[in-house]
Order: C-alpha cells, then structure tokens, then sequence
C-alpha cells in the first residue's frame, strides 16, 4: 500500500516534470522540470531497493549534469523567453502521429499480456537488495572489461570536451580558412 | 655445406631487399661492396656445396624449403645436381666480378644504389631459375629474371631509347613465355605434376613422341625468347640499351643461356622427341649465321657483342639440341668467360672515351688503355676459336658431335664452321676498330685506362677465358664426367673420339678462323678512308645490312601494325561505347537517383530525427507482432 | 493492490515518449539534450523494474553503465553546444542546416 501510494506521487511529479521540460519556454524552467524527474526517479529507486542507483542518480545526474546544464544555459545567456511556434513544415503533423504510434504500442503492450515476467529461478523471488557491496561485486567480476572501457570512455570524453573548449574563436577561422 | 644452400639466393635477395631500403644513405661506394659481398657469399656458398660434385662423392639433392602447392608438385625445393652446381657458380662466379666492376662503371651515377638493388635481385632470380627442384619454380625465376632485364635495361629510363628497348624486351618475352606456360600445362596435363623428379623418372612410359614433341617445342618456344633466337631475337641488340655491365651479366652471361639451360634440364623429354631436338639444333645454326652475318656490318661496339651473342646462344642450342647437352653447357661456360670479358672490355672503352660507342670514331686505343686492350685481344682469340683458347674446345666439342652425328646435322656442321669464320672476322674487325690503327676520336675525347675495380674483373675473366677450356679437353673430359650424375638415363651424344678426326674437324674449324682473322685484319688495318670508300662503295645494300637487314621494319609491318590497328578497332568500336557507356551509364543511373532524393536531406536535425524515432517505434511494434514475450 | 513491473514499464513509456517528442518539437539544442536525458531516464527505470521483477542485480549494473554514458554525452555535447555558440551566436539547430542536399 504504502509503494501504491509512493508510486502515484513520484510518477505524477517526474510526469510533471517531463512536460515542464518539453513545454516551458524557458530553459531556465526546462532544466527545473528535468531536476523533479530525476529526483522522483531517484526516489522509484529506494523503493525498489536499488539504493546505489539511486544514490549515484542524485549525486551525478541531479547534482553534476543539472549543474552543468544551468552553467551553459547562464553562459550562452538564453535565460529569456523563446519562440516554440514550429517553422519546419509537417514537423508536427509528423510528430503527433508518432506519439499516436508510440501510444498505440504501449497499449497494445498492455492489452496484449504477453508481457511476462519469469525469474529465472522461478517462482517467487526476492528483491535484490541493491547496496554498494551488492552491486560492486559483478561489477568488478563479471563486468570487469566494461567497467575499464567506461573509464576509457570518461577520460576520452572529458579530454573531448577540453580540446572542444579550448580553441580559441580566431584559431577555428584560421583553421577553416 | 648443403644445408646452407638456401643461402645462395637468400644472400643476393637480402642483399637487395637491404639495399632498397639502405642503399641511399650507405651511397657510393659502399652499396656496390654491399651487393657485391652478398653475390661473393653467395659464391662461397655454392662453391663449399659444390665440393662433393667435384670429389666425385656428391650425390643429388632435393631440398624441399616450403610447401607452396602440393598438389601441382610446385614447392620451393632446390635441386643440387652437377648442372645446377655448374650453373650457379658460373651466375655467382662471373656474377661477382661484374658487381665488382660495376662499383668503377657506375660510379657518379645518380641512382647508384638502385642499380646494385636490381642487380641482386637479379642474381636471386637467375639462382632461384637454376637452382628450382620444378618447373614451376623454374617459371617463377623465370618470370623474375624477364623483370630484372626489364628493369636494367630501361635503367637509365629518361632515355626514350632505353624506356623504348626495355619495353620491346619484355613484350618480346612475353611471346615466348606463353610458349613456355603452354607447354608447363601440357606437362601437368600429362603428368600430374610439375616437379622435376616425379617427371623425367617416369617420362619415357608417360609419353608417347607426339606429346613429347609438343612439349618440347612449347618449351623451345619459351627458350628462343629468352635466349634471343629466330624469330624472337630483336629485342636482345636493344637491350643494349642499358648500362654494359648489365649486358655483360644478364644479355650475355646468365640470362640468356636460361633458354639453354631449360633445353639441357629438360633433356630426359628431348630425348623422345628427336624432332623437336633437331629443330632446336636447327634453329640454333640458323641463328649463328644470321645473328654472324648481321654482326659483319654493324657500327655500335655493343651492337657487335649484342649479335655476336645471338650467334653464339645459337651454338649452344645447336649443341643441346644435337643431344650434346655436355658440349652446350660446356660452350654456355666459356661463353659467359669471354662474353662477358668482352663487354665489360667494351664497356672500359665506353667509360675511358666519354660514352663513345661507335667503332668508327675510335682506333688507335690499345696505347691509352693497355690492361683492356691486352684482356680484349685475349677474349677476341677465344671467341674466335684459335687454340688454346677456351673458345675453341667448347665450340669445338659441339661442332664434333654435329658431324659425329651425321644426316642433316652435317649440314648444320658446315653452318657452324661458317659462321666460325665470319665470327674470327667481325670480332677481330672490331678489335682492330677500336684498338689499332690511327685515332679518330671526336675532340676533346682523352681516352684513359680504367679504375682498378674495373680492370681486375678484366684480368680474372681474361684467365678464366684462356683457361677455361681446358677443364674438357678430348684428352681431359673433366666436365663431362662432373656432369655425368645429372645426365644419368640420359644419352649424351659424344664428340669423335679418335684423335684423328679430332685434329681433322679442329684443322678444319681453325682454317676458318684464321682466314676470318687474317681477312678482317687486312681489310680493317688499312686507313680508315680506305674501307670506308668500299663501304659506300656497296650503297644502299650496305645500309640495309648496316640495319640488321631491317628486320624490325619487318616485324612492324607484319606484326605490330595489325596489332595496333586491332587495338584502335576494339578502343574505338567496343571499349568506348559499351564498357565505357556502361560504367558512365551506371554512373548517370546513381546521379539521377541522388539528384531526386536530394531534397530528403534537409539538414535539419529534427527532421532526421523524426525518422530515427519512427524507426525505432517500427522496431518495437515489429518485436511485438513477432517476438515472443519480447 | 500491489504495484508490479507493468505499472514502472508504463511510466517509463510514458516519460520516454515525452522525452523524444520534446527532441523532435523543441528547437533550442540544450532543451533537445534534456530531452534526450528523460528518455535515457526512462530506460533507466525499465532496468531497475526489471530486475527487481526478475530477481537479478544485472539490472542495476546496467543503469550504472548507462549513466557513465550519459554522463560523457553530456559533457561533450555541452563542449559542442557552447563551441557552436561561440561561432554562430544560436543554440538554435535550425540555424544549423549547412549540410542540407
């Protein structure tokens, strides 16, 4: 009962997060919808036991990303109202019925019931208790290999973005002239 | 020492492969040392393998290095048999002395370096054609030597001339290689394999004479081109194009005695076809006199040495292809002494008169350049057959066994002692052209001898040319009995025997020489004004002998201008409106294509994503409709 | 009324469509990056669900991998929002149609 309960309040505030991020015209506001999404999601997650996830959901996604979005909304300055009209043609007429295709699928994957989920151990089970030791332990076992590519993957990213910042405007023109 | 025998290619193919890559920076003259050390290893080598033979303890060798294609008999395995031992010292031996010359000859040329690159990897090729355990790997050197003199003979390639003459060499090969591929294919056909074992052991229950005859007919056709014979000859006096120590190694040494040494090989399937052995020996004599008479005329002092080669390739076929496969590997070995001697002497008068070449703006030059007059006038004797000299016992041999034989081969006797003397008459034509009588050099022309790196291959091969002919001697048969074990079940045919015969056909053969000797001398001693006038005297039959009998115009009339005027029709009349319009076809296709779905690029990302989306959705509702509980 | 995987398996469809119609219909490319972050937010939630339904931490691990993914996308695709701001002075992406056919 008390999960029913949870779940309606988090799902109803990252709903409403969701559309403030699509509708507002803002930036400012967009990046605020996206922080109650996030933060609802990280709350799903301590209900469903996953208490690393929801740990590093806060700390790296509410904390790091929300931060460095707000800091490049404040440094391009579109702190102001936009324009959200569409100029592409057909773009909406496309995207509706996309989200009519996409809604469509949902229910179809409701009403058809084939979605079944089967532990591999059958029967009931026990809801694995996501700790920091828990998830440590097939992390540096079995998915050891991926682990170290995501590292590679940081260093590579953030080496990116350094290289990406660091030319200067005059060097680009030189560059391309 | 045999089990190093891999040594003996792989020492000028490194040496090569080293060179490429080095050669530049190590410059002159330490590249040249470089190659030359590599070929003198390689000699070493072949020399302590060759020990056993010359013992007479040695046994043949196969020595299988990697399995290439087993199935068709083609791995690289060598064989070590007296032939081969005899061939690979005379490639290395006479090898080296020409690399050591070259570092003097090419010494100042700007790709210095890459001409000792190809000059090894030649020497590789040319052991892996006479050290091959099959016909396959005989092919492959085969094919690689054609490359070499490809490439040395366009050397110097910014010469039109030069790029000209390579190009002719290797088209006129060609020829004669598609002979030699046939007549490959016809042996595996026949045998089931290409290796040298599996077939001359089983040969005469394989063949019947009419296979035997296309065979070696195939093969001859591959070795007329190779060893420059009628009909395929043309190229060789064009090859001299390229720098003199080439034609010394490769158009007058090694290479072209490849043609030879195939016959020779392949003896066990000549010997079931004695037609096709008779038109080797026939084509051999013809060859000689024509190539000789062509010789009488010419101006060029390599262009003598070149028809002069002709003429004597043609000896040796007439020896192997009289059975005498001992006489023609014997000839082959002189040859490479005394030929080679004379166009590296040739090749000192063309370094000490300032790239000079014509014999009529020469004479006068045995005081300036002594050691090459001495060692020319030593190779002028041999090649002329006047005894002791080595030309003579090989020359002689073959001439035996020709009339030994008797029937037609008389007749090719009597082509042979001919062409003795007009060879006595050009090649003492030429010396005396060049190193009596008074000057007529151009001016500003200081002849000088040549370096010592120059002159010592002069003076070895100068030995080796008056020498070398006693190693089989109608007293002495020591060659022959060296080559008994690689001719074993095949019947060699033997000079006279008796001595008497012998000083008959020798008296006979020497006359002949003398007379050409004495001759030239008298004709060319006098001024130069003198023979001049009775050549002009003789007009325009004169220039058209002056020309080689214009056999090329020939071959272009009859030959190159049908071929060409093919070329245009398929270029103009198929090549450019169907394969041409094909390709521009499906070119105009896929332009159309693009032009009509170019607006679906719009460059708005959203617009693309729209399509990614729906992509996605469309995966989705497909795993829905298809997979099972997704 | 207990709140099995179908329920958390709605939501995320529910914040994945959001998420790409915001991509399609927004044209201010920090708003599309958000967009993006909510659908991968979304997967996120499905991993979670499923493996708390299937009995398995796999699930988990999998979300791990995907933030460290959408963590190196943000900072690169933020270094190239602000590059291209520097040069065009726009975020807008329909400024950016260069490449049109």
């Amino acid at each position: 009962m008390v999960e029913l309960v949870l779940f309606v309040i988090t799902a109803v505030a990252a709903l409403a997060g969701a559309v403030t991020v699509v509708t507002a015209r803002n930036p400012v506001h967009s990046a605020m919808g996206l922080f109650g999404t996030l933060f609802s999601l990280a709350v799903i997650y301590v209900v469903n036991l996953a208490h690393l996830v929801a740990a590093v959901q806060v700390i790296v996604y509410a904390g790091a990303v929300m931060t460095l979005f707000l800091f490049v909304i404040m440094l391009i300055g579109v702190d102001k109202a936009e324009d959200t009209s569409e100029n592409l043609p057909r773009q909406r007429t496309l995207v509706a019925v996309l989200g009519a295709a996409v809604g469509l699928v949902v229910v179809a994957l409701i009403v058809s019931g084939r979605f079944v989920w089967v532990p591999a151990g059958g029967g009931d089970v026990e809801i694995p208790n996501g700790t920091v030791q828990a998830v440590a332990e097939p992390l540096f076992t079995t998915w050891i290999l991926a682990f170290e590519v995501t590292a590679l993957l940081l260093t590579i990213a953030a080496a990116g973005a350094i290289a990406l910042a660091y030319f200067k405007r005059g060097l680009i023109r030189e560059e391309h002239e | 020492m045999t089990d190093l025998l891999w040594l003996v290619i792989v020492l000028p193919l490194f040496g090569s492969v080293f060179l490429h890559f080095f050669g530049r920076r190590l410059g002159e003259p330490v590249a040249g040392w470089v190659a030359t050390s590599a070929t003198a290893g390689s000699f070493v080598v072949a020399l302590g393998a060759a020990l056993p033979f010359f013992r007479g303890t040695g046994e043949n060798l196969q020595v299988v290095l990697w399995e290439w294609m087993p199935a068709v008999g083609a791995t690289f395995e060598l064989t070590w048999d007296p032939l081969a031992a005899l061939m690979t010292l005379i490639v290395t031996g006479v090898g080296s002395l020409i690399h050591l010359y070259s570092i003097g000859y090419m010494s100042g040329d700007e790709r210095f370096s890459r001409f000792f690159v190809y000059l090894n990897l030649f020497a590789a090729s040319m052991l892996t054609l006479v050290l091959a355990g099959n016909y396959a790997m005989l092919f492959l050197g085969w094919e690689l030597v054609g490359l070499c003199s490809y490439l040395l003979i366009s050397f110097w390639f910014t010469k039109p001339s030069a790029a000209a003459a390579g190009k002719k060499a290797f088209v006129v090969n060609r020829i004669g290689d598609f002979g030699f591929m046939v007549g490959l294919m016809l042996i595996f056909t026949s045998f089931g394999t290409l290796s040298y074992a599996g077939i001359f052991e089983r040969a005469p229950e394989v063949l019947d004479t009419g296979v035997a005859t296309a065979i070696g007919l195939l093969l001859l056709v591959g070795a007329i081109g190779k060893s420059a014979q009628i009909p395929l000859y043309v190229w060789l006096p064009d090859a001299m194009e390229g720098p003199t120590p080439v034609s010394a190694l490769i158009h007058a040494a090694t290479m072209v005695t490849a043609g030879v040494y195939v016959v020779a090989r392949s003896a066990p399937i000549y010997q079931l076809a004695p037609f096709a052995a008779g038109t080797v020996a026939t084509i051999g004599a013809l060859t000689a006199l024509w190539a000789a008479s062509i010789a009488l005329a010419q101006n060029d002092i390599k262009k003598v040495l070149a028809y002069s080669t002709i003429s004597q390739l043609g000896y040796m076929f007439l020896g192997v292809g009289a059975a005498a496969y001992v006489a023609g590997v014997f000839h082959l070995m002189t040859h490479a002494f005394f030929k080679a001697l004379l166009f590296l002497g040739a090749g000192s008068v063309i370094h000490g008169m300032a790239d000079e070449q014509d014999m009529r703006k020469m004479g006068g030059l045995a005081r300036h350049m002594p050691i090459t007059a001495i060692t020319m006038a030593v190779a002028t004797l041999a090649i002329a057959g006047i005894p002791p000299f080595s030309g003579f016992w090989s020359k002689d041999e073959i001439l035996g066994v020709a009339f030994e034989t008797g029937g037609w081969f008389v007749v090719l006797w009597v082509v042979g002692v001919v062409t003795a003397m007009l060879t006595a008459f050009y090649m003492t034509r030429q010396f005396v052209m060049v190193f009596l009588g008074k000057p007529r050099w151009d001016e500003g022309v200081h002849p000088h001898e040549s370096p010592r790196t120059m002159t010592v291959p002069l003076l070895v091969l100068a030995l080796l040319a008056f020498g070398g002919g006693f190693v089989n001697t109608p007293w002495r048969t020591g060659l022959e009995h060296f080559l008994e074990p690689a001719f074993e079940g095949v019947v060699v045919a033997q000079p006279p025997k008796e001595l008497s015969t012998f000083f008959l056909l020798g008296g006979v053969s020497v006359v002949a020489g003398v007379l050409g000797i004495v001759a030239a001398y008298l004709a060319y001693r006098r001024p130069a004004e003198a023979w001049r006038r009775f050549q002009e005297s003789l007009g325009a039959p004169w220039r058209w002998w002056e020309q080689a009998y214009r056999v090329d115009d020939l071959y272009g009339a009859l030959v190159v201008a049908p071929g060409k005027a093919l070329a245009e029709r398929a270029a103009f009349s198929f090549d450019l409106p169907v394969v041409d319009g094909a390709v521009n076809g499906v070119a105009w296709v896929v332009r159309r294509v693009g032009t009509a779905l170019r607006p679906l690029q719009t460059g708005f990302v959203r617009n693309y994503g729209v399509v990614f989306v729906a992509g996605t959705v469309a995966v989705v509702a497909w795993l829905l409709v298809v997979g099972r509980g997704i | 009324m207990t709140v099995g995987p179908g329920w958390y398996m709605t939501l995320a469809a529910a914040l994945f469509s959001i998420g790409a119609i915001g991509m399609l219909v927004r044209r201010n490319a920090l708003v599309m990056f958000m967009s993006i972050e909510l659908m991968l937010n979304a997967v996120n939630l499905t991993f979670v669900a499923a493996g708390r339904a299937l009995g398995t931490l796999d699930g988990q691990v999998s979300v791990f991998f995907v933030l460290v993914v959408a963590a190196a996308e943000v900072v690169v695709g933020l270094a190239i929002i602000v590059a291209v701001f520097r040069t065009r002075a726009t975020a807008s992406v329909d400024e950016l149609s260069e490449l049109k056919g």
